[in-house]
């Protein structure tokens, strides 16, 4: 059965020192599936992301991708992270064509193949920019090209529109679901936000705060698709669910106290 | 301020203090010890245009041709510049290598570290008699000391700037399949050079006083040479030239190295 899911992570424990910052983490992302881990800031959710790409090892537990258990970095998955983590040195095409040229990909291939990209997320102007010449925005995009270029089955976000301002943020969303429509691939993307995880997501799950956080809910997010940022706010389904989850992420400081009182 | 206002006001600094010093110098027991202006330029200008000067190229103690020049000085600052030079390009090639190398293997790292502070504790300059004994009285001692100098500059530099990659990058790198040559060859390399670039103004200063004080502790030719002389003689003046030459060319290659650092660097941006 395990074959079927893009991305299994089974039992995780994973202790720091005296501290356990994952304890029985259960998660599952289906191909073409686009999963939201959502949670309180510093519950662990970058550290199993981490986990996922084989960055870290957990201390029990197994995780598995695309059929395989992961030991040792986790070649089938393309990582978006947080920070900038574009080659300052490259130009922006250079830094897209970056998987392709270490794929073996001929340079002239390569490059066609990074225009097309830079074309898709609307960078197809600052092909020969530094990533320091262009705005967080714009790195962003970059960082988007680079990894869908990659072309890996499955998708590993880490908060990667925490540090835009609002407009940017919709907008870096809006054309994630664009892309991601076209391509459907599996996505598990990090984020504290709830507005975010509900415009994505086909299924939210969420860690309870840390420490020893561990998967406290699940939820199928049924909103149809293609999903419409403008309408999307004033469905009645929508806010019912934001309403839900709010609970539920507030209801959070108690599963902390708990903790500490034990 | 615009450009020519700033350069007026350092046109103008640079005649008070030479005013200054002509004035200092106008009691004649004064300017036996601090040399006089308009003397330090004639001699400049004897070095420079009075006389001839003669450079005889050789190879394993073999002439192989001769270089003529319009004034005397001219063979000495070609060979200090040409040791500086080279100690500079095996300093910063070595000390590039050796820091990324150690910088990649914490294990080698640890087991040498007290060896590479020790070496570095060392006052270099002590180095130079061993150098002579070992390279003789030509050009390899030179850049043998001045190379001691510049070698541990870029060495800790790089070493530091190896470390401190930013660990984001290097995953993204890595999970893009990158293998550990390519690491290198993508991100160590280039940050690296980066780190080096910062360093070469120090760097370059550094190769000058290892050759100049090598020529001047035992050498045949070479402006620390010329200036050892100058001393024998107790002829300010001309020691007074030769800080001016050196000055001017030291100036010169940071200016050279500072163009190559702006074109290498495009992509540091404008604001930085």
């Amino acid at each position: 059965m395990s074959h079927a899911l893009a991305l299994q992570m089974r039992a995780i424990r994973v202790v720091r020192g005296a501290v356990t910052v994952l304890d029985n983490v259960h998660l599952q992302v289906a191909p073409g599936e686009f999963v939201c881990l959502l949670g309180p800031s510093g519950c662990g959710k970058t550290t199993l992301l981490d986990l996922a790409a084989g960055l870290g090892r957990p201390s029990a537990g197994q995780v598995i991708c695309m059929g395989r258990p992961v030991e040792g970095l986790n070649l089938l998955i393309g990582y978006l992270f947080q920070q900038d983590a574009l080659l300052p040195w490259c130009t922006t095409l250079d830094n897209v064509c970056l998987p392709l040229r270490l794929r073996g990909i001929a340079p002239g291939k390569a490059r066609r193949e990074g225009r097309q990209w830079l074309e898709r997320v609307g960078l197809g102007r600052f092909a020969d920019y530094h990533p320091a010449q262009l705005s967080g925005g714009m790195r962003k995009r970059a960082a988007l090209a680079q990894v869908l270029a990659h072309d890996a089955p499955v998708l590993l976000m880490d908060e990667p529109f925490a540090a835009l301002d609002a407009q940017l943020r919709q907008a870096m969303q809006e054309l994630l679901m664009n892309l991601w429509e076209q391509q459907r691939k599996a996505v598990l993307f990090v984020t504290h936000d709830l507005d975010e995880a509900l415009t994505l997501a086909d299924r939210i799950v969420m860690l309870s705060a840390g420490p020893d956080a561990r998967t406290q809910y699940d939820l199928t997010i049924d909103l149809p698709r293609p999903r419409r940022m403008l309408t999307l706010r004033s469905d009645p389904e929508y806010q019912h669910v934001y309403r839900q989850l709010w609970q539920k992420l507030h209801a959070q400081p108690a599963t902390t106290e708990r903790g500490a009182r034990s | 301020m615009n450009r020519s206002h700033l350069w007026c006001l350092r046109g103008l600094l640079l005649c008070t203090l030479t005013g200054i010093w002509a004035l200092l110098a106008s009691d004649a027991e004064m300017a036996f010890f601090i040399g006089h202006p308009w003397q330090v330029l004639q001699q400049l200008w004897h070095w420079l245009a009075g006389g001839t000067g003669t450079l005889v190229i050789d190879w394993d103690g073999q002439p192989l041709f001769s270089l003529y020049f319009p004034g005397p000085l001219y063979p000495h600052l070609l060979v200090t510049l040409a040791e500086t030079l080279a100690a500079l390009a095996l300093g910063v090639t070595s000390g590039l290598l050796a820091g990324i190398w150690l910088g990649l293997s914490p294990g080698l790292a640890a087991v040498l570290s007290p060896f590479v502070k020790a070496a570095n504790a060392v006052p270099r300059v002590i180095l130079a008699p061993l150098f002579l004994l070992w390279f003789g009285l030509g050009m390899p001692s030179k850049i043998a000391l001045a190379m001691s100098l510049v070698f541990f500059a870029v060495f800790f530099n790089v070493y530091q700037g190896v470390r401190e990659v930013s660990p984001a990058l290097l995953a993204n790198v890595r999970l893009l399949g990158a293998n550990r040559l390519q690491l290198v060859r993508l991100v160590y390399l280039p940050s690296a050079m980066g780190w080096v670039f910062s360093s070469l103004n120090t760097v370059t200063g550094l190769a000058f006083v290892g050759v100049v004080v090598g020529e001047y502790l035992g050498a045949a030719r070479g402006v620390g040479y010329l200036i050892l002389q100058a001393e024998a003689t107790f002829d300010v003046n001309a020691i007074m030239a030769g800080i001016v030459v050196l000055t001017a060319c030291a100036l010169c290659l940071d200016a050279v190295f500072g163009c190559i650092e702006r074109k290498l660097r495009a992509w540091r941006g404008p604001d930085q």
